[in-house]
């Protein structure tokens, strides 16, 4: 924009008043300009601008001159303005009305006693979540309860639907992903094992392994990241259009309808996805340890059914159910502490990947001590 | 005003033609809107208000016609000379449209950042200023708008519309969702601020009393053009159906009679 620049010329001068002609456009672009042109100017007398050559005034003008009439009016004297069209006299006195008055003392650093009572309100929260999970999951077993009782409250379709979402559309990935970590586990047992002479032992390394713990942490991690989040999303997104409290106006029980059908799908899934897991980690491992250690798949079947007690599947299938009911939990959970704008809807969603999987890693460790105490 | 209509418009629309897929919403719409006044677009739901609010500002381009703001021909400007254009207008979108990471000062501050030469201290003190023009208490200012109720986020949107001191305003539905006595304050801020900083103002809107309370001149948008303008009073006058129904509703007869008593 070309805007004619800025200009303050002495008119006269006497020991009691200055007088100036300010020309030029007084705008926020040469807003630089004319605070420059106006700092310098003396506090011990009045002044008088000249004005009538400002060809435009805008707000940002207008309160570097107040500010010039405030620093006057500090030291005693007074600014006037002469030759003012009424544009510039009105939007003066606008700008002047609305002159922010900083209304707060600025804020304090944080001393000792923010930082407990920050440290006491975080633990509070932290155990409140905690209890809130709970009083979740006692909510879900109550109303699978009274969906035995009585079963044409139960929302079949939903269930169904759901167990494609969580399940079936989980196959490719969990399958992918338990494939490469069987062939990762046969390379890198057979690299140490060799140095031994003890090749054909990778077979134990990787049935143990995969059976009792990978197949199923690594499943449930993956279906925490993309189910919880998806839970989260759902029934985050409903609660916010303040679908959930319309069903709940129309005497219809949220639980019933949305947690039940989604806590049990994953139920119901994860065990099979944890099964598809297993399968795939041997496959993978048993090809890895063909390729690399010559190892047919005759002898990895005979070596697996001789050496691998079933116990160990066993042990690692056991866990599926409790994580499948953590995931489902805290992704409903999360999706029910959304509020009514959508930030607070991705900050749950995450919250809810970031919970479910570390809820499901603490699980497997508390598992792992309990088998190894029990001699399992 | 009146007295302007002699001088070249400041958004002068010709012939514009918007259509999506089939469904054409504007076909040969021409609109003329000059220096200093308030105009209100009104028209039953889907006749492309917003619609022609986004056309004119640029997010919505047009088959056909002929877009000029403050003189320049938007379809045939340079990027420099579009940029111009766009530092001097500013648009309040429904629900303010802040940007919700950051704090309603920094909103205000985003468009001040494109002019050279303002240090931060200062842009911070003009969009305090900015803030109090729009009624906002002080300590609005360090709110993230998440933290604001409708209204004062309204009242933020428009203080960020303002923030370079434009010479065009659009407002989209600026009283939508507000309380009757926050609607009619916002109405007083827009009349208020537009006399006193020469504002033209572009107002799409539902709210009869919004009409009578601020607007200068009023579009009546229907049958895909602009069917007609004028004054209130005008209004009253026309007898296509639409515009009858419209002025001469019961709301329209509320309104009309609350306007009169003050």
């Amino acid at each position: 924009m070309t805007e004619p620049a800025i200009s303050l010329t002495e008119l006269s001068a006497t020991d009691t008043l200055l007088t100036l002609r300010l020309r030029g456009a007084c705008t926020v672009v040469r807003l630089e300009a004319l605070q420059k042109a106006l700092d310098p100017l003396p506090k011990d007398r009045d002044i008088v601008l000249e004005v009538s050559g400002v060809e435009r005034l805008d707000t940002a003008g207008a309160w570097a001159l107040i500010n010039l009439a405030k620093r006057l009016e500090k030291a005693g004297k007074s600014l006037r303005f002469e030759g003012a069209s009424e544009n510039f006299q009105s939007l003066i006195e606008t700008v002047e009305n609305a002159y922010p008055e900083p209304d707060v003392e600025p804020e304090h650093a944080l001393n000792i006693t923010d930082r407990l009572d920050l440290l006491g309100r975080k633990t509070v929260a932290g155990w409140t979540f905690l209890s809130e999970l709970m009083a979740f999951l006692g909510l879900f077993l109550a109303r699978l309860f009274r969906s035995i009782l009585r079963p044409s409250e139960f929302r079949l379709t939903a269930l169904v639907h759901h167990c494609e979402a969580v399940g079936v559309q989980a196959v490719p990935i969990v399958s992918l992903m338990a494939f490469l970590i069987g062939v990762v586990l046969a390379f890198q047992g057979s690299t140490q094992l060799q140095q031994f002479g003890a090749e054909v032992f990778v077979v134990d390394l990787i049935a143990i392994s995969i059976l009792r713990e990978l197949g199923i942490l690594l499943t449930a991690i993956i279906v925490a990241g993309r189910t919880a989040s998806a839970f989260t999303a759902a029934i985050g997104s409903m609660k916010m259009r303040e679908e959930i409290d319309a069903m709940e106006t129309l005497s219809l029980d949220p639980a019933m309808m949305l947690f039940v059908p989604r806590i049990l799908a994953l139920l119901l899934m994860l065990p099979i996805l944890g099964l598809i897991a297993d399968v795939m980690g041997l496959l993978g491992g048993a090809l890895m340890a063909w390729a690399d250690l010559g190892i047919s798949p005759a002898m990895f079947m005979t070596r697996l059914v001789e050496g691998t007690d079933v116990k160990h599947a066993i042990v690692g299938l056991i866990k599926a159910p409790f994580f499948a009911v953590t995931i489902g939990v805290v992704g409903c959970h999360a999706g029910m502490k959304v509020k009514s704008n959508a930030e607070s809807l991705g900050r749950q969603t995450s919250a809810a990947v970031v919970t479910a999987i570390f809820a499901v890693i603490v699980i497997d460790a508390m598992f792992s001590i309990f088998f190894a105490e029990m001699g399992y | 005003m009146s007295e302007h209509a002699e001088k070249a418009p400041v958004i002068r629309l010709r012939g514009i033609r918007n259509q999506f897929g089939t469904q054409v919403v504007h076909d040969n719409l021409d609109l003329d809107i000059y220096r200093g006044e308030i105009v209100g677009i009104v028209g039953g739901s889907g006749t492309g208000k917003s619609v022609l609010l986004r056309t004119i500002v640029g997010l919505q381009t047009p088959r056909a016609g002929d877009i000029e703001v403050l003189g320049v021909d938007l379809n045939k400007a340079s990027e420099e000379e579009h940029n111009d254009v766009e530092r001097r207008w500013g648009v309040m979108f429904q629900d303010g449209a802040l940007f919700s990471s950051l704090t309603v000062r920094e909103n205000v501050e985003v468009p001040m950042k494109q002019i050279e030469g303002l240090d931060a201290k200062t842009r911070a003190a003009l969009a305090d200023l900015k803030i109090a023009l729009v009624g906002l208490p002080y300590l609005a200012g360090d709110k993230y708008p998440s933290e604001l109720s409708g209204g004062m986020r309204k009242r933020a949107g428009l203080a960020r519309a303002l923030a370079l001191d434009p010479d065009i305003v659009f407002l989209d539905e600026p009283t939508a969702g507000l309380d009757p006595i926050g609607a009619s304050e916002f109405d007083q801020l827009i009349r208020k601020l537009s006399r006193s900083l020469g504002l033209t103002v572009f107002l799409v809107t539902h709210d009869l009393d919004t009409l009578h309370a601020t607007c200068d001149r009023i579009a009546v948008l229907a049958e895909k053009k602009v069917l007609v303008t004028g004054t209130m009073q005008e209004m009253l006058k026309v007898d296509h159906p639409w515009v009858h129904s419209y002025f001469h509703g019961p709301r329209a007869r509320a309104a009309l009679e609350t306007a009169e008593k003050e």
